[in-house]
């Protein structure tokens, strides 16, 4: 529990603040989403294997 | 930063989120979204829709970014004029340092992750728009030729081509079309707010035409561009992105467009003073429906395309 009050700068940029929060968050969903998509694409599935034999 | 300028800034100067946002333009980047939208659906090979939704967004803060380090170069011809003197770097709202910190990260965050998420033929046509935009013609051309409308009109006339990149990784006839189709549409649409919103940059000191050349070779310029326009938008009709309903749409626009074009050549200033600038504004009111339209409805083609129902497969009717 925080007994200290609010700084008058935090309240001033609370709303820049949950701005950046809320584009960070968007980025991550972003990069989740695409990386589940290139992962699950036909393309990707069908070079694993040539990969794996390759290696 | 130093804590000093932390605790003296007052409510009044701090910066909220919405004037970082408002660094990237995002009235132009409307126009951003809907072309590079128009040029990914158009395009013949399918997009799965979250990589699709993604290069639109990274093709859209390309733009932005590059609308950031223009507002920091001309941070000082925004303050002398009415229509950008509230932006905020002459508002003091964001230190020039920010919105060049802020162009840089955003411009390079786009190019990587288009090029990862789609391929690096797109990626390296928004790294070319945003270093036309930003060097060429910010830097460069801006301040030193008339003809910088035109030059301008260029960067912005590249997201079409990048959606269409992102989807087949090339260029094509139709890409470039659509290409010419904002090209050659933005000078008419700017020499038009040019001629009824005087006094703005003879302030600033950007050689507009109307100012080096005056205002009756604008209206010339406006003609000629007007009539190059029309038959690069018919073109398009001719080709895979295009087909009859895009060209009865492009028939209908391009007629009203030439009549205005005409009207305001035939006018002289005394005219124009006298209905203040009627003419002038109906031309720019109408420059607006015009690219709207004319990718609104190459976006229709696209749709009844995918829906099997198009009378113009491969563009050959």
């Amino acid at each position: 529990m925080n007994f200290q009050p609010e700084h008058e700068l935090h309240r001033r940029r609370k709303g820049r603040n949950t701005g950046v929060g809320l584009v960070l968050a968007a980025l991550i969903v972003i990069v989740f989403g695409l990386t589940y998509v290139k992962v699950t694409s036909q393309g990707f599935r069908d070079s694993a294997p040539a990969v794996q034999e390759a290696g | 930063m130093t804590d000093a300028s932390l605790h003296s800034a007052s409510r009044d100067t701090e910066a909220q989120f919405g004037d970082y946002f408002a660094l990237l333009k995002p009235r132009v980047m409307t126009l951003v979204v809907f072309t590079a939208f128009v040029g990914l659906l158009a395009a013949p090979v399918p997009v799965h829709p979250f990589v699709g939704f993604c290069a639109v967004l990274f093709i859209a803060v390309g733009g932005g970014a590059s609308g950031a380090l223009n507002m920091w170069w001309d941070a000082d011809i925004d303050a002398v004029m009415k229509r950008t003197a509230r932006r905020p770097i002459p508002a003091g709202k964001v230190a020039p340092e920010e919105a060049l910190a802020l162009g840089v990260g955003l411009s390079g965050f786009a190019v990587l992750l288009l090029g990862l998420a789609t391929n690096w033929v797109a990626a390296g046509l928004l790294a070319f728009t945003i270093f036309f935009y930003v060097v060429i013609y910010t830097m460069w051309l801006k301040r030193w030729t008339p003809q910088n409308i035109v030059i301008g009109g260029a960067a912005g006339a590249f997201p079409p081509m990048i959606g269409w990149a992102a989807a087949t990784g090339g260029i094509a006839v139709e890409s470039v079309l659509m290409f010419c189709l904002t090209f050659m549409w933005t000078p008419p649409h700017f020499w038009a707010l040019a001629l009824f919103m005087r006094g703005d940059y003879d302030n600033a000191g950007v050689p507009m035409l109307t100012v080096t050349h005056g205002r009756k070779a604008t209206r010339v310029h406006i003609l000629a561009y007007t009539l190059l326009l029309a038959a690069l938008a018919l073109a398009i009709a001719f080709t895979g992105a295009g087909g009859p309903f895009y060209l009865a749409v492009a028939l209908v626009l391009n007629a009203l467009f030439i009549k205005g074009a005409v009207s305001i050549w035939r006018r002289d200033e005394d005219d124009a003073e006298a209905d203040n600038f009627a003419v002038e504004r109906r031309f720019f009111k109408l420059s607006l429906l015009y690219l709207f339209a004319h990718f609104g409805a190459i976006l229709v083609e696209a749709g009844l395309d995918r829906a099997g129902l198009s009378l113009n497969p491969g563009g050959l009717w």
